[in-house]
């Protein structure tokens, strides 16, 4: 039976779908039934798994320490859930509120939320992409492939894009004592995320670690052997690598093209929705029954002069399903707002980088606590004389005091001494982002979008 | 009830049984400066400030004078190195780093899992001694014992020498003690009853008083504290000598031969972690698990769950370090830049006390925070602090605890209180009881 708008009707007997089986799809459905929802659930997942985590995939299964199938995520409680696992949604009816799948089924909702995230984009061209010896690392099938291929000890594994998962990638290799050389279009490891200056320390962590790392470079071909084996690759200097093992990471595209045509406002660089999680349809209106969250969600954050951001980070992905769950089950003025402040970490030759709030808005970069050239410091991003960002490598117990100064606005550069000041720490540089009008694969934040209003909030985290 | 601040009234031994209306007075003002010590008492404040940069743990920081009384003579000799626990980065950070590697993870991931067995064969070996009794001394016959077992084994210290450092570990953590200031007199701190004249039960003598400086003023104690402490080190200096010419499978040995990238801990900075893991490995669980087998039985029901499901030992102790944290007190930071707190300005090189037991029950964190409740969500406690200074034996004492307590509750049929409450220890930082009498019916194999 189809219920109208009440919340506590939807809560009694409504239909809940959730599309995406994995981070978001789950914490989303465990906290519709947390929150009293008693209604009817059903989650939609493509992969014919149960929900399992990501992080591990490119670390700990990679070194071969988790196999690639023991990292489904924990359940918090009893879903009592209608699964429909390995099945793609291919359409969505906005005015008859039905999912199709690929089936051929239809699934009716009263309330629909959209959690399908992203995939890795792929090499280039098809044909090559192909190759035995090529691969990607998004899902436990890329990740059980790619281990394997590792444990029989390739001579040689190209790394194609150093961002967060490629670097990774890199590190792993190392740890296991292959031969591993990174082609980089930036000018060093993680610029795209998090700047020119701490990409300088990322690059001194690769070659410390022996990692081959060829930066400003472009890979512009990988040829094959007559029984289609992966044999070597071109780049940009004209010069060519003997591999048998290239990853390509060049970051994700948004699993979107299933809402073509639905009048949802879905496309490439994602869905966007209000800081409610509410999803907007193409004229911009805000749509008050279809939900969104996870790497696939756009939304604009207070914090952030209002810019719609897009966060491919597990808390957010946690963070935002919670929220949406809780305005699925709730009336308008018990709606709360995803002012979830960003944090990403991220794991690399032994190093623990995190990071708090959106380092790319940064202009500005000061060293606060540590030193660089130790590779364990505390650095603060600052943007038109406010912090807006803070990175650590291995110094991440700090990050919250960072998070409450970019919480509250706190002045840029920080004014006050701290514990590990080293001197001429506080010198200001510039954290020289590239130009983001160049094409760049893999800044783990994209900004879009602006609003004119520069309306600060008083913002307070949400306790306990 | 005594007078004096309310500080005071904290470290005065009368109200060691329950300081917890203290502390909720307290938190009426989240920051409060009491007897020259800016004192913080609510649970997000103490959070924040466990996470800010600008707080020291390095007491050279201080403004001299500036603590009053209560902190005039803490600085330590400046002849004696000062343990992690004590420093900043990047010395901090470097010592604990090096020490962690023989430690826990990465680089010895299974020091404390591979334990486990060896633990339990340690709380069992211990009860077995129950039999033939009708009534133990829960403090002297497991929970000092078992913990001491414990650090020797993974130090590599002979158990043999217990005694000798015990009595040391005693001075020095009496020198911990901040109370004893003026307005609070060293008398009213012994307790009533039977603890003082136990007979011949307690034999061991150190066990049964607090220490030979226990009557001492805060001046005596904090001198002969560091006496223990060159003592002790002379003594471990010797020690290690000797795992160093023939290592085993042990801590100090994996710490004096290592060869990692950072090289390792110099010999001074290896005797000094030595002092402090050992004291820190000994003085801590002993009142975890007493304040844990006291609170089972206030709680029998919880103590019948815990019989039937040895699990439960997992979230019990969890709570158990929010309910009853054995350090009750970090007294030892240092603001290095004026800090605004909950409306109050801390200035520059003012003392700082975080009161972490008080925060454990702050009700706008932890709702009912008065309840015991092991099945308690989203219990994260500050029993082991936070930040950089986070307890680095959580683990083992995690584990000490849980066995100890799940073996109490399995095998004692029909336990009880002798003395409730029960006569508690000196010192209102490493808070717990000086005994805990049970009484019981019988044991089970
Ligand atoms: C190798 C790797 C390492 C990572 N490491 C870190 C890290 O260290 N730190 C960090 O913060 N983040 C990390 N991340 C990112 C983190 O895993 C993601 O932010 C998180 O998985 C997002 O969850 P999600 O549920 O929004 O999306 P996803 O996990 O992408 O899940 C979306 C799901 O929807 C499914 N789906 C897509 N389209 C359809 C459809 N039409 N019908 C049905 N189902 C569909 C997908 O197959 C997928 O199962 C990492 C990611 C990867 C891949």
């Amino acid at each position: 039976m189809a219920v109208d708008g009440s919340s506590a009707e939807f809560r009694r007997h409504g239909r809940a779908v959730v599309v995406g089986a994995s981070l978001a799809g789950l914490r989303a459905a465990e906290t519709l039934r947390e929150r009293g929802f008693a209604g009817s659930l059903t989650v939609i997942g493509d992969e014919p798994y149960e929900p399992y985590d990501r992080p591990p995939l490119s670390k700990q299964v990679l070194l071969g320490r988790v196999p690639a199938d023991g990292t489904a995520l924990p359940r918090r409680r009893a879903l009592d859930a209608h699964w429909r696992l390995g099945v793609a949604a291919t359409g969505l009816d906005l005015a008859g509120k039905r999912v199709r799948l690929a089936d051929g089924e239809e699934v009716g909702f009263d309330r629909l939320l959209i959690a399908t995230g992203t995939r890795a984009r792929p090499w280039i061209r098809e044909e090559e992409a192909g190759l035995d010896g090529v691969f990607v690392l998004r899902t436990v099938d890329d990740a059980a492939r790619l281990a394997r291929r590792l444990d029989a000890g390739p001579r040689r594994v190209l790394v194609v894009g150093a961002g967060f998962t490629g670097s990774e990638v890199a590190s792993a290799c190392r740890e296991r004592g292959l031969e591993v050389t990174v082609a980089e279009r930036g000018p060093a490891p993680l610029v795209g995320a998090l700047g020119g200056v701490v990409g300088e320390v990322a690059a001194e962590l690769h070659r410390r670690h022996g990692v081959d790392l060829r930066c400003c470079i472009t890979v512009t071909a990988l040829g094959g052997d007559a029984a289609g084996r992966l044999r070597r690759a071109h780049l940009s200097d004209g010069t060519a690598l003997d591999v048998d093992v290239a990853v390509i990471a060049l970051g994700a595209l948004r699993n979107t093209e299933w809402l073509a045509g639905s009048g949802l406002a879905a496309g490439p660089r994602g869905i966007a929705c209000d800081a409610g999680c509410r999803a907007f349809d193409i004229h911009g209106i805000v749509t008050d029954d279809i939900f969104v969250a996870g790497d696939v969600a756009r939304s604009p954050h207070p914090l952030f002069g209002y810019q719609f951001l897009s966060l491919e980070h597990w808390g957010n992905a946690v963070a935002q399903a919670e929220v949406a769950a809780h305005n699925m089950t709730s009336a308008g003025p018990d709606r709360r707002p995803h002012l979830w402040v960003p944090t990403f970490w991220s794991a690399q030759f032994g190093v623990n980088i995190k990071s708090v709030g959106v380092p790319t808005m940064g202009t500005e970069l000061a060293v606060t606590q540590g030193s660089l050239t130790e590779r364990r410091f505390v650095a603060a991003y600052g943007c038109q004389g406010r912090v807006i960002a803070a990175v650590a490598f291995d110094q991440a117990r700090w990050l919250d005091f960072y998070q409450r100064l970019i919480e509250s606005a706190a002045p840029f550069p920080p004014d006050f001494p701290t514990v590990d000041r080293r001197p001429g720490g506080l010198r200001t540089v510039p954290a020289d982002f590239p130009d983001p009008a160049l094409p760049s694969h893999g800044p783990t934040v994209t900004l879009s979008g602006y609003s004119p209003s520069e309306q600060r909030i008083t913002f307070t985290p949400a306790r306990a | 009830m005594t007078s004096g601040t309310l500080l005071q009234q904290i470290l005065d031994h009368a109200n060691r049984p329950d300081p917890y209306p203290l502390y909720a007075a307290l938190r009426e003002t989240p920051v409060s400066r009491q007897d020259g010590v800016y004192v913080v008492s609510t649970y997000w404040e103490i959070l924040g400030l466990l996470h800010d940069p600008r707080l020291s743990s390095d007491t050279r920081n201080r403004t001299p004078g500036a603590g009053g009384p209560l902190t005039a003579d803490e600085e330590e000799d400046p002849n004696l190195p000062v343990s992690f626990l004590r420093l900043d980065p990047p010395e901090h950070d470097r010592l604990r780093r090096l020490t962690t590697r023989a430690f826990g993870p990465p680089v010895c991931p299974r020091r404390v899992h591979d334990m486990r067995g060896e633990l339990s064969r340690m709380v069992a070996g211990l009860i077995d001694g129950f039999e033939g009794r009708d009534e133990v001394d829960i403090v002297e016959d497991l929970a000092y014992p078992f913990p001491v077992m414990v650090i020797c084994k993974l130090l590599g210290v002979p158990h043999q020498d217990e005694p000798r450092f015990h009595a040391w570990s005693e001075a020095i953590v009496s020198g911990l003690d901040p109370s004893g200031g003026p307005g609070t007199s060293e008398d009213s701190g012994r307790p009533a009853g039977p603890a003082t004249s136990d007979g011949p039960a307690t034999s061991r003598g150190p066990v049964t008083v607090d220490g030979p400086a226990a009557s001492d003023g805060p001046a005596e104690r904090r001198r002969g504290a560091q006496q223990a402490r060159r003592e002790l080190g002379m003594y471990l200096a010797e020690l290690i000598e000797e795992h160093r010419r023939t290592p085993g499978d042990d801590v100090l040995s994996a710490l004096v031969t290592d060869r990692g990238p950072e090289g390792r801990l110099s010999p001074v900075d290896l005797v000094v972690t030595a002092v402090l893991l050992l004291i820190a490995g000994h003085e801590t669980t002993v009142n975890l698990i007493a304040n844990g087998t006291l609170t089972l039985l206030r709680n029998p029901g919880t103590l019948r769950r815990l019989r039937d499901d040895p699990r439960l030992a997992i979230p019990l102790v969890e709570e158990l370090l929010r309910f009853e944290p054995p350090v009750q007190l970090l007294p030892q930071r240092t603001a290095l830049a004026d800090l605004d707190v909950a409306g109050t300005t801390i200035p520059k090189g003012a003392p700082v006390w975080l009161m972490l037991a008080s925060g454990n029950r702050d009700p706008r964190r932890f709702t009912d925070p008065d309840r015991f409740d092991p099945d308690r969500r989203d219990n994260r406690h500050l029993g082991f602090g936070s930040g950089v200074h986070y307890c680095f034996g959580a683990p083992l004492a995690r584990l000490e605890a849980q066995l100890a307590l799940a073996g109490i509750a399995r095998r004692l049929t029909g336990p009880r209180l002798v003395t409730d409450p029960p006569p508690y220890r000196r010192n209102p930082v490493l808070r717990g009881p000086r005994h805990l009498r049970v009484a019981f019916d019988g044991l089970a194999p």
